[in-house]
């Protein structure tokens, strides 16, 4: 069977899953794993280019994704009323300050010789940068968050249209992954691992505890939409008239036609970032990756700036991730810090990577769909099987309960021994590496 | 007195959680560090692994309960917690065989064992919640003081009360003997010498005819004693919950590479450093400063240098620290 004849064989397969759904549960939940799917691809795309390009281990996808998010929020909210002119200046002076103070630690360390003088000087500002950092930041926030708390509470974001927040969070993560890989590269691959799996979880304490800046947990809900709204479409005469022509209900053709122009959108970003990615693994560029990637030592012999590559390579692929977590926002219309786990926006993107394919773009891409749609399915169908192993005992037995309660975990057993199966029986993925 | 009730709040507020919660992360931090040394990878699955072990002994706990054992004045999980660890240690040696040992034999790359690892903590965790659930488990019993506040201020006459929680003295208790005893059998028994023979030097370990499925054997069976006491520990004194033992990788991984990653001292050194950074660093200094300075110098604020919530941030800027300056962490470790 030739590769493309298999390729679309197996993007076929997933298709009528997915059409599956649709016939068996409902169009909207299949449209909704598509608009996912595109999205999971996305960030699958990221992944695929530090691991399958470059070799780069990067556990801190869910930090960069929650990077994306706050980029909506802040791009795409309208400003509190009377927030800026409460602590705005105060809070940005204060973020200045504390960026001041580790660049002036980092001229410190690079103009004195080392010794204790400079060790002490370093503390010094260290400690008196922090203390005026706080000085200044802690008053603006506490004026910040006295403002309505029960509605506002925050800064808010600029109200610029959200589509600009789609790029603007890719320059967010783009952001945070140069200061992990100027720090981690270099190393041991699993120096990485661990720096990225610890700025994942500090970018999520900071959306968590920062109420300034994006409501904490009590999240920030109505986040703008690129679409219109389903209401908005159930009160337009046209819209309505179209919708009883196909013979469906308003409200069920307005779900359906917001997922199919979410859908539009995210495919359109799918498509570019795919074509780049494409263009990147056939370009000298993307070949001086994989060179570097198999063989390190060699590379660098023939002249090739391993580090610089590897940095450029890793923030490429965060930024993809940061990109994905604006739309994926944008979407949700909210941002809840609460709900970003690292099982769900981590691994999971990782079994996407590995099953599809690394190295492999469009594997990405099937990983993506496939993994998303097991996801959300493994949870019915994993009810559906207690409920056949439980049917035999007594009702009301505490045994069915509790195996009928923990159906809901059976997500995370399956998606792990998925990972391990296909690691170890197809460790090249479903569609393999050129 | 003043200076004394400062001292009994450090005492109390610092001093003693720090330790404990240092003898829990030296405890985990060991078994990552031992795993790396060994085999050679970043274990992912280790805070997993203290959460399943956790998870027997808790529920070997509720049986002994039901069965109406208890030990008195101590926690009846000292009593499951051998249970706990056959457990854990049938379970890693599963693992091992099913998972693990196809990779060793191929010689697989550090990295894909750091996966494989990733999928096994994704089905441990899984494993977790399916048997116990998401919810806070409480299982410790006996008696919850050894000195408590109120006898203390009663006893001394001090303003300031001093506690001292049985969970954090067996804490403390137990990370000095199960340390002592791992420090005995590396040093002094013969198959505790093939350890660190292969780890220094792999080949010739080889060469002088150590078995290397033993040596990986022992130390997994290690790994899973070290694991399991530090889960039970940890869930014994703050409590129980699936989650937690995830989020406890950061600080354990960054007590094993501070201290460097592959050395067993610097794993408990490392322990300790992160462990009294993150306490101090996020303790609000308020009550110990007001009875350390004059009036006139109170501070208005709490003194807080960083809010609780931001505690792993502590223990990641130190590992940046660390990267950035000593990648083979404060003890000389293997790794560059």
């Amino acid at each position: 069977m030739s590769e493309t004849m298999r390729n679309t064989l197996l993007f076929g397969v997933v298709a009528c899953l997915i059409i599956f759904v649709g016939f068996q549960q409902s169009w909207n939940s299949a449209l909704l794993i598509i608009a996912m799917g595109l999205i999971s691809s996305i960030m699958a795309l990221g992944v695929n280019l530090q691991w399958g390009f470059a070799g780069l281990f990067n556990v801190g996808i869910m930090g960069f994704v929650a990077l994306g998010g706050l980029a909506a929020v802040l791009v795409g909210m309208p400003p509190t009323p009377g927030g800026f002119a409460a602590g705005g200046l105060g809070v940005i002076s204060a973020l200045v300050l504390g960026a001041g103070t580790i660049v002036a630690v980092i001229q410190i360390m690079r103009r004195m010789q080392g010794g204790w003088l400079r060790t002490l000087v370093v503390i010094v500002t260290l400690i008196a940068g922090f203390f005026i950092f706080r000085a200044v930041l802690d008053p603006s926030v506490a004026r910040i968050e006295e403002i309505n708390p029960a509605q506002y509470g925050y800064l808010g974001g600029l109200g610029l249209p959200v589509l600009i927040a789609w790029p603007v969070g890719g320059l967010f993560a783009a952001a945070a992954a140069w200061v992990i890989g100027k720090t981690a590269l270099g190393l041991r691959s699993d120096y990485l691992a661990i720096a990225t799996l610890g700025i994942a979880e500090i970018i999520i304490a900071i959306l968590k505890n920062e109420d300034w800046l994006t409501r904490g947990v009590k999240n920030v809900i109505g986040v703008p939409r690129p679409v219109p709204f389903e209401i908005d479409l159930q009160g337009n005469p046209a819209f309505v008239e179209r919708a009883t022509s196909l013979g469906m209900t308003p409200v069920e053709a307005s779900t359906l036609w917001v997922k199919v122009l979410y859908i539009a959108l995210f495919g359109i970003v799918l498509l570019i970032l795919m074509w780049m990615a494409q263009r990147a693994l056939h370009s000298p560029w993307g070949r001086m990756l994989r060179a570097i990637r198999d063989n390190e030592v060699a590379a660098e012999a023939m002249g090739k700036d391993v580090k610089a590559r590897h940095l450029q390579v890793f923030i490429l692929g965060s930024a993809i991730c940061g990109i994905a977590g604006a739309m994926m926002t944008s979407m949700d219309g909210q941002l809840t810090p609460g709900t970003y786990q690292p099982l769900r926006f981590t691994f999971l993107i990782w079994v996407m990577v590995i099953v599809g394919g690394s190295g492999n773009n469009l594997g990405s891409v099937l990983g993506g769909f496939l993994i998303w749609f097991l996801w959300v399915q493994v949870e019915p169908m994993g009810l559906w099987l207690m409920n056949v192993i439980t049917s035999g005992m007594a009702e009301g037995s505490a045994l069915k309960a509790h195996l009928i309660d923990a159906a809901a975990h059976m997500r995370l057993l399956t998606m792990g021994l998925v990972l391990l199966l296909v690691l170890r029986f197809s460790p090249r993925g479903l569609i393999p590496e050129r | 007195m003043d200076l004394l009730n400062a001292l009994i709040a450090f005492l109390n507020y610092v001093f003693i959680p720090g330790v404990a919660y240092g003898s829990q992360l030296a405890l985990g931090a060991l078994g990552v560090t031992l795993v790396y040394g060994i085999l050679r990878f970043s274990n992912f699955a280790h805070g997993d692994t203290m959460a399943m072990g956790a998870m027997a002994t808790v529920l070997m706990t509720w049986l002994f309960q039901s069965w109406g054992i208890s030990l008195g004045p101590l926690p009846t999980a000292l009593l499951a917690l051998p249970f706990g660890i056959l457990f854990a240690i049938g379970l890693v040696l599963f693992t091992d065989r099913a998972v693990y040992k196809f990779y060793r034999v191929k010689k697989a790359k550090p990295v894909i064992l750091v996966i494989v690892s990733l999928g096994i903590t994704f089905i441990y965790n899984g494993v977790t919640r399916f048997i116990i659930g998401t919810n806070d488990q409480n299982f410790f019993d006996g008696e919850r003081f050894i000195i408590s506040a109120r006898e203390f201020k009663k006893a001394t006459g001090l303003a300031e009360g001093l506690s001292f929680k049985t969970t954090q003295g067996i804490t403390i208790v137990t990370a000095i003997i199960v340390v002592a005893l791992l420090f005995w059998f590396l040093n002094r028994t013969r198959a505790g010498k093939s350890m660190r023979a292969y780890s220094d030097n792999e080949d010739l370990a080889l060469l002088s005819g150590i078995n290397p499925e033993r040596v990986v054997m022992i130390t997994w069976i290690i790994v899973a004693t070290l694991a399991t006491i530090a889960g039970v520990l940890y869930g014994l004194d703050k409590s129980f919950k699936p989650f937690v033992y995830f989020q406890l990788l950061l600080p354990i991984f960054a007590s094993a590479i501070v201290g460097g990653l592959g050395n067993p001292l610097g794993a408990i050194a490392g322990g300790f450093v992160i462990a009294f950074s993150e306490v101090t660093i996020t303790y609000a200094w308020k009550k110990v400063l007001v009875y350390m300075m004059p009036e006139s110098l109170e501070p208005s604020g709490l003194v807080q240098l960083l809010s609780t919530d931001y505690k792993f941030a502590v223990s990641f800027v130190i590992l940046l620290i660390v990267l950035l300056f000593k990648p083979t962490g404060l003890f000389k470790g293997q790794s560059v």
